[in-house]
C-alpha cells in the first residue's frame, strides 16, 4: 500500500517534469529566427524556381507551420503518444524513420556506461575503504581529480590519437563498417560489444571516479559507527563486518547517486559520440541543430530527457525498495 | 572511619589576570583577527589550494597582458612555416654556453603525401631575446607598443609550441585564447550567481510556497542533461552575430542552466542560518530584514558562496570548450581554447601534427587549479565540517 502510493506519487511528478521539459524543448526549437522552411524557400528562389509559392504553401500546410504555436505544440506532443515524432525537413522523412537504430544504440551505450560505473566503483570503493590511506587510495584520489579535470571528449580525442599512432587503426564507430548495413547477427553483436568498450570507459571514467569517492566516504562513515565497533568487539570477522554490516547501510547513496550522474552520463555520451563518430543520437542531434531541422532536434532532446527522467525513476524505485525510510518520507530524495 | 581528606590549597597569591595572560601570548593575534584574516590563514594550510591560486593568478596576469607576453600576434601568419613542430630551446652550441636559443627550422614539402617535414639547421643558433622590440601591437586595442616579453631574432622564428595550418604561432594563440576561456567562466558564474542569489535567496528567506516552486524548477533543470540543451540554445545564436554578442550570449546560455545548483547551496545555507540564535536575537532586537540579511546572514555565507562559485567555474570552462569544439559555441575570429581545439577534430591531422592537441593542457590545468582552490576555499569556509576525505 505504502509502496504503491509512493510509486503513484513518483509517476505523477515524472509526468509533470516531462510536461515542463516538452514545453522547454518546444520553446528552444522555436527560438531560432526563421525555420527550415525559410531557408528552403531561399534555396528554391536562388534556383529560379517559379512556382515556389505553391510548393511552400503546400509544405507549410503539410507540416502544420501555418497553425498558431500552441496548436503546433499540442500536435507535436500529441504525436509522441502515437509514435509520430514529426517530420525531418532535411531528410524528407518522418523522424521515426530517420532515427532508426540510433535510439536503441544510445540506450545501449548509456545503459552499458551505468553498468560499467557500478561494476567498477563497487568493488574498488570497497577495497579502498578497507585499506584507507594506502597507495591505491592515494592513487585513486589523484586519478579522480584527473578524471574530473580531463573532459571526456578530450580523453576520447587522446585515445583516438593514440590508437591512430600506435596501432594505425581507427577506434571510432560502434561496429565494423563492413557489418553496419547487415541485418543483426551474432558477428554483428560481437563487433558491437567490442566497439562499445572504449566509449563506455571514456564516458564513465569521471563518474566512476566520483562514485568510488562516494562509496569510500560512505563506507568509512559507517565503519566508524558504534554498531561496527560493537560487532568488532564481539569478534565478528572483518570481512563480514564490511560486507554484511557497513555495506548495506552505505548502499543508499550508491543507488540514489545514479540519478545525479545520469544527466552527466547522457551529456557525455552526446559529445563523445560526436568525437568518436558513433551512430547514436549525438552526431545527428548536432547536425540537426546546425541545419535547424527542428522536429528532429526536438525529438532527440526529448528522447535524451526522457532517458534521464526514467533512469531517475528507476533509481528512486530501487532506493525505495532498499530503504523503507524513503517510502515513509513521501518520496523525498534522501542523501 | 579515617580522618577527612585534606584539601589542597594553593598558597600562591591570587592573580585575576592569570588566565587571560596565559591565553594572550598565543592568541592575541588570533583574537584580534578579522573573519577574512582567519579565512586566509585556514586557506594557507591547504598547500594545493595556494599553489593553484598562484597558478591562476599567473594565468590571469598572462591573459591580461597577452599582447606583451605572446611573442606573436593572434593572427600573425608565417606562410613559410606551416604545421611546424615546436622548436626546442637549447643552451649549449658546439659545447659553448650561449644561453637560451633555438635553431632555425628548414621545411620541405613531400610532394607525394603533401606532408611537411622540418629539420633543425644546427649551424646558426638564434638566441631568444627578452624585453625586446618586435611586432607592433595595440595593447587592449588602445596603447600602441612593440615591446614583448620574448621575441625571435629579427628574421628568425620562435615557435615554441609549433604552428597551425595557417602558420600561426600556437603559443601566442593559446595566450590570447586564455583571455576568452578564463573570463567566460568568471562572467558566466557571475550571471549564474545573480540568478542563484535571487531565486535561492527568495526561496530560502521567504520559504513556503515560493520555496516550493523554486525547488521544483531547480529539480527539473538539474534533472536535464545539460550539454544537449546547451547545444540547442547555442544553435539559436545566429552565425552573423557580432563576436561580442556571441560571447555574452554564450555566457548567458551557460548561466541559464548552471544556476540551479548554486541556488540550492544559497537556499540551504540561508535556511540553516535563519535558525541560528544570533538571527533570532537580531530579530527580537527589532532589526529589519534588510539589516539581518546584509549584516548577519551575508557575511556568514559569503565564504561558502565564494567556495561554491569557485567550484562551478571549471564546469563553465569545460562547457565553453565543448561548445566551441563542436562548432556551436564561439567561432573564429574569437579565439578560445575550445576554438583552437576544433583544429584537432580531424584525427588524421592530429596524427601528423600532434601539437594541435596542446590547447588541452591549459584547459586541464586551469580546471584542476580551480577545483583545488575551490576545495581549499570550502574547507576554509567551514572549518567544522568534516574535511572531505
Amino acid at each position: 500500500m505504502n509502496f504503491a502510493r509512493f510509486l503513484g506519487w513518483r509517476l505523477l511528478t515524472m509526468a509533470a517534469t516531462l510536461l515542463v521539459i516538452s514545453l522547454l524543448v518546444f520553446v528552444i526549437i522555436q527560438l531560432p529566427p526563421g525555420d527550415y522552411l525559410s531557408s528552403y524557400i531561399a534555396e528554391l528562389r536562388a534556383e529560379g524556381d517559379t512556382n515556389f509559392e505553391e510548393k511552400v504553401a503546400f509544405l507549410r500546410e503539410l507540416y502544420g507551420l501555418d497553425q498558431p504555436l500552441p496548436v503546433q505544440y499540442l500536435q507535436w506532443v500529441g504525436g509522441f503518444f502515437r509514435g509520430d515524432f514529426g517530420y525531418s525537413f532535411e531528410y524528407g522523412l518522418p523522424v521515426a524513420d530517420v532515427v532508426g537504430d540510433r535510439l536503441f544504440l544510445t540506450l545501449l551505450l548509456n545503459f552499458a556506461t551505468v553498468l560499467f560505473i557500478y561494476l567498477v566503483s563497487f568493488p574498488v570503493g570497497l577495497y579502498v575503504a578497507s585499506r584507507q590511506y594506502g597507495v591505491v587510495d592515494y592513487g585513486l584520489t589523484f586519478l579522480s581529480y584527473l578524471g574530473l579535470a580531463i573532459p571526456n571528449f578530450l580523453l576520447a580525442l587522446i585515445l583516438l590519437y593514440g590508437a591512430n599512432v600506435v596501432f594505425g587503426v581507427s577506434i571510432g564507430g560502434l561496429m565494423d563498417p563492413a557489418l553496419a548495413d547487415e541485418p543483426w547477427s551474432g558477428a554483428k553483436i560481437a563487433s558491437l560489444l567490442a566497439h562499445l568498450v572504449v566509449p563506455v570507459v571514456v564516458i564513465g571514467m569521471s563518474s566512476t571516479a566520483a562514485m568510488i569517492q562516494r562509496v569510500r566516504a560512505n563506507l568509512l562513515d559507517e565503519l566508524g559507527r558504534p554498531y561496527v565497533v560493537a560487532a568488532r568487539a564481539r569478534g565478528v570477522p572483518e570481512r563480514r563486518i564490511l560486507l554484511k554490516y557497513a555495506l548495506r547501510s552505505a548502499m543508499n547513496p550508491f543507488v540514489s547517486d545514479i540519478g545525479d550522474l545520469l544527466p552527466s552520463i547522457v551529456s557525455g555520451s552526446v559529445i563523445v559520440s560526436v568525437v568518436m563518430s558513433l551512430p547514436t543520437t549525438g552526431p545527428m542531434l548536432l547536425s540537426s541543430l546546425r541545419s535547424q531541422d527542428m522536429y528532429l532536434a526536438g525529438s532527440f532532446l526529448m528522447f535524451l530527457a526522457i532517458l534521464t527522467v526514467i533512469g531517475m525513476l528507476v533509481s528512486d524505485i530501487l532506493l525505495a525498495l532498499l530503504d523503507p525510510r524513503v517510502r515513509l518520507s513521501g518520496g523525498k530524495r534522501r542523501r | 572511619m579515617s580522618a577527612p581528606i585534606e584539601h589542597w590549597v594553593s598558597t600562591a597569591p591570587f592573580d585575576p589576570e592569570r588566565t587571560t595572560s596565559l591565553h594572550s601570548n598565543l592568541s592575541d593575534k588570533l583574537l584580534a583577527a578579522s573573519q577574512a584574516r582567519l579565512f586566509w590563514w585556514r586557506l594557507k594550510r591547504h598547500r594545493m589550494a595556494v599553489i593553484s591560486l598562484v597558478v591562476l593568478a599567473l594565468a590571469y596576469l598572462g591573459a591580461a597582458f597577452a599582447e606583451f607576453v605572446a611573442p606573436y600576434g593572434l593572427s600573425t601568419r608565417d606562410t613559410s612555416h606551416i604545421f611546424m613542430p615546436p622548436q626546442a630551446i637549447h643552451l649549449f652550441h658546439d659545447g659553448a654556453f650561449v644561453g637560451p636559443f633555438v635553431y632555425p627550422m628548414k621545411g620541405t614539402l613531400d610532394l607525394d603525401t603533401l606532408e611537411r617535414h622540418y629539420a633543425e639547421v644546427r649551424t646558426e643558433p638564434q638566441p631568444i631575446r627578452f624585453f625586446c622590440r618586435s611586432e607592433p601591437y595595440r595593447f587592449w586595442g588602445v596603447i600602441e607598443s612593440d615591446l614583448h616579453l620574448v621575441c625571435p631574432q629579427p628574421g628568425g622564428t620562435l615557435f615554441l609550441l609549433g604552428t597551425d595550418r595557417l602558420g600561426r604561432d600556437m603559443l601566442s594563440r593559446l595566450i590570447f585564447g586564455a583571455r576568452i576561456s578564463l573570463t567566460i567562466g568568471l562572467v558566466g558564474v557571475g550571471l549564474s550567481l545573480v540568478l542563484a542569489l535571487v531565486f535561492g535567496g527568495l526561496a530560502g528567506y521567504l520559504g513556503g510556497r515560493t520555496d516550493y516552486w523554486v525547488q521544483r524548477v531547480t529539480e527539473v533543470l538539474r534533472s536535464l542533461p545539460q550539454l544537449p540543451l546547451w547545444l540547442a540554445l547555442a544553435a539559436v545564436l545566429p552565425a552573423t552575430l557580432d563576436p561580442l554578442f556571441v560571447y555574452f550570449g554564450i555566457t548567458l546560455i551557460l548561466a541559464l542552466l548552471d544556476w540551479p545548483s548554486l541556488a540550492r547551496a544559497v537556499r540551504s545555507k540561508l535556511f540553516s542560518l535563519r535558525e541560528e540564535d544570533f538571527t533570532a536575537a537580531a530579530e527580537m532586537m527589532g532589526a529589519r530584514p534588510s539589516r539581518i540579511i546584509t549584516r548577519h546572514l551575508l557575511p556568514n555565507f559569503a565564504s561558502h558562496i565564494i567556495a561554491s562559485v569557485t567550484l562551478s567555474i571549471p564546469a563553465m570552462i569545460l562547457a565553453e570548450t565543448a561548445l566551441s569544439f563542436l562548432g556551436l559555441g564561439l567561432r573564429p575570429p574569437i579565439t578560445s581554447w575550445g576554438v583552437l581545439l576544433t583544429e584537432a577534430q580531424n584525427i588524421e591531422a592530429v596524427a601528423l601534427y600532434p601539437w594541435l592537441l596542446l590547447p588541452m593542457v591549459p584547459v586541464v590545468v586551469s580546471v584542476l587549479a580551480f577545483s583545488f582552490l575551490g576545495d581549499g576555499l570550502r574547507d576554509a569556509a567551514d572549518p567544522f565540517a568534516a574535511s572531505a576525505g
